[in-house]
């Protein structure tokens, strides 16, 4: 595949592809910034994920998002995952790769799910050494998302954020921002939500997720958020999003992605969802512009 | 001091074990152990795992009911999670596993159900490659063709059962509507194979899984006739030749001889 200007992620909204909606976007091919997808998805060795992949890659810039790396885990990395991901790298050329601040596999097993981590040195050493060495080996560099998370760990030491930037600093990763995970773990662990973004290494961010979550309660009644990705994104986090918007516009607009798993809906569905951050990028861009000419 | 290693191994083995306690330290922004946050975790792992599985096993899963699927699916889970972080991978033991689970005792085709289930999810994610041409194998001389090695598609899989274990999961998969089977009607082998964008499933003639198998082993037409014959003296050299050209199940051939492929 050549390298255009179709590899670089256009500042615009995007979604993540499902295989639901494979044919639609084949047959009509939709305005639509981007697509993101998950990489050990495209893992298998042809059939039709790949033939569907490849068709749309034609047509629209691809961000790649790992779910598999277990970069927090206290185990190295596995080499053939990195040497498989290098090579889907190589075969679709996305603009953009990102992982998880998240450990998931162990002895026993991969475990499918992002793990929570201590925010310790202890923690903030193997994550560097983790982040190094894929940014080695696959050539380039890394985005490192936000978690959702549902409890902590007594031991920690550093904020979340403080973890993050300086896991940024050490490393030169950029960041994904996922405003959702936002939301959800600063209910969860009691935070000030828009305190949180404000205090984030905005300049590092290269992109934004949103996604709809699925409100419970602890034993004490506390609020629990569970990050379900199987609805739309919610009235609140629309609103952070516009904060996040506001404070990233003066540094420059940020591709933003829809991200919905479960209960996939009709792809006009998740369109609507794009369009509407999409507006909201386009109205805080202008009022961002509008300032800068008033001065 | 908590050491990182301890602390995710403790946490991996109260995932996938009920019977464990919480590991220490986990808590919620008042400070104290909170199970039920814990307890996310443990519901994201396990019913993740047990809905990957039933979107790998949908005949399965239709047969049993959704519960019982979800009863048998949380053992293995807990069992065999998963080694791999890729899931298209994952359930590779899950059809051995059904045919030694004692409470389906009763249904014995349900392990070759899931064995077809599996298959087809190896032929989709297979590599291309594309069929032979028939007309390229006619053009071979006809005492030729017994010195043969033909190379089958990379998404061929081979299914056997004593029970019409193809029948039933055809019922059951799509708008397939389950009718009564006479479980002694005989066994069904069949050939899973995805020449294009599709899988396609066929049951087998006779000796044709046998047939089948030793092509796969690097056998010529010969070798695999006479071991198809063995296993089954109906076997029909011509029948299943044709039957594997129209499946779109060759992708070329070899005259010499090459010795066993490892």
């Amino acid at each position: 595949m050549p390298q255009d200007s179709r590899t670089d992620i256009p500042p615009r909204a995007g979604v993540g592809l499902k295989a639901e909606h494979y044919r639609e976007i084949v047959e009509t091919r939709p305005d639509i910034g981007f697509f993101e997808v998950h990489a050990e998805n495209y893992m298998g060795a042809g059939g039709p994920p790949h033939r569907y992949l490849t068709a749309i890659r034609e047509h629209y810039p691809l961000s790649l998002h790992g779910v598999g790396l277990s970069i927090g885990a206290d185990r190295p990395l596995d080499r053939e995952h990195l040497e498989r991901l290098k090579a889907l790298i190589a075969r679709y050329q996305p603009g953009l790769f990102s992982e998880h601040l998240a450990w998931s596999s162990h002895d026993t097993g991969f475990l499918n799910d992002l793990l929570p981590l201590p925010y310790t040195h202890e923690t903030l050493n193997r994550v560097c050494e983790h982040i190094d060495q894929i940014q080695e080996t696959l050539g380039r560099q890394m985005l490192l998302e936000n978690p959702s998370t549902y409890l902590a760990f007594a031991e920690s030491t550093w904020s979340e954020i403080d973890f993050i930037a300086e896991t940024a600093r050490r490393t030169g990763c950029g960041m994904l921002l996922d405003v959702n995970n936002v939301h959800v773990a600063s209910t969860n662990q009691q935070w000030d939500a828009t305190a949180y973004i404000d205090a984030y290494p905005l300049r590092s961010v290269q992109e934004i997720h949103l996604a709809g979550y699925t409100r419970e309660a602890d034993e004490t009644g506390r609020p629990l958020l569970i990050d379900t990705h199987n609805r739309p994104v919610d009235e609140i986090v629309w609103g952070l999003f516009a904060h996040t918007i506001g404070k990233i516009g003066k540094i420059g607009p940020t591709p933003t992605l829809i991200e919905w798993d479960a209960d996939v809906p009709t792809w006009p569905e998740l369109k609507s969802e794009a369009e509407r951050a999409e507006a909201i990028m386009v109205a805080v861009q202008s009022r961002e512009l509008r300032h800068v000419s008033a001065r | 001091m908590f050491r990182l290693a301890e602390r995710q191994g403790e946490f991996a083995a109260a995932l996938l074990d009920p019977e464990r306690p919480m590991p220490f330290g986990l808590i919620g922004p008042d400070g104290l152990p909170s199970e039920r946050r814990f307890a996310v975790y443990r519901n994201n792992v396990v019913a993740g795992l047990i809905e990957t599985l039933r979107a790998a096993f949908p005949a399965v899963s239709r047969i049993v009911g959704e519960d019982f699927f979800g009863a048998i699916a949380r053992i293995y889970v807990m069992h065999e999670p998963p080694v791999s972080p890729i899931m298209l991978g994952y359930g590779t033991s899950f059809p051995d596993f059904i045919g030694h689970f004692e409470p389906a005792a009763t249904l014995p085709y349900l392990a070759d159900v899931a064995r077809i289930e599996r298959a087809w999810s190896e032929a989709y994610h297979a590599a291309e490659a594309e069929p032979l041409n028939p007309a390229a194998l006619a053009a071979v001389a006809p005492e030729d063709l017994p010195k043969l090695r033909l190379l089958l598609h990379p998404s061929v899989r081979v299914t056997r059962s004593h029970f019409p274990a193809l029948s039933i999961w055809q019922m059951n998969v799509g708008n397939g509507v389950p009718t009564p089977v006479d479980l002694d009607t005989g066994g069904e082998n069949a050939i899973l194979v995805r020449p294009d964008a599709e899988v396609e499933v066929r049951s087998l003639p006779d000796g044709g899984a046998a047939f089948i198998a030793a092509l796969l082993d690097g056998s010529s037409v010969l070798e695999a006739s006479k071991a198809a014959l063995t296993a089954d003296s109906r076997f029909d050299l011509s029948a299943n030749l044709t039957g594997l050209l129209q499946a779109g199940a060759i992708v070329g051939f070899e005259t010499q001889p090459l010795g066993r492929r490892p």
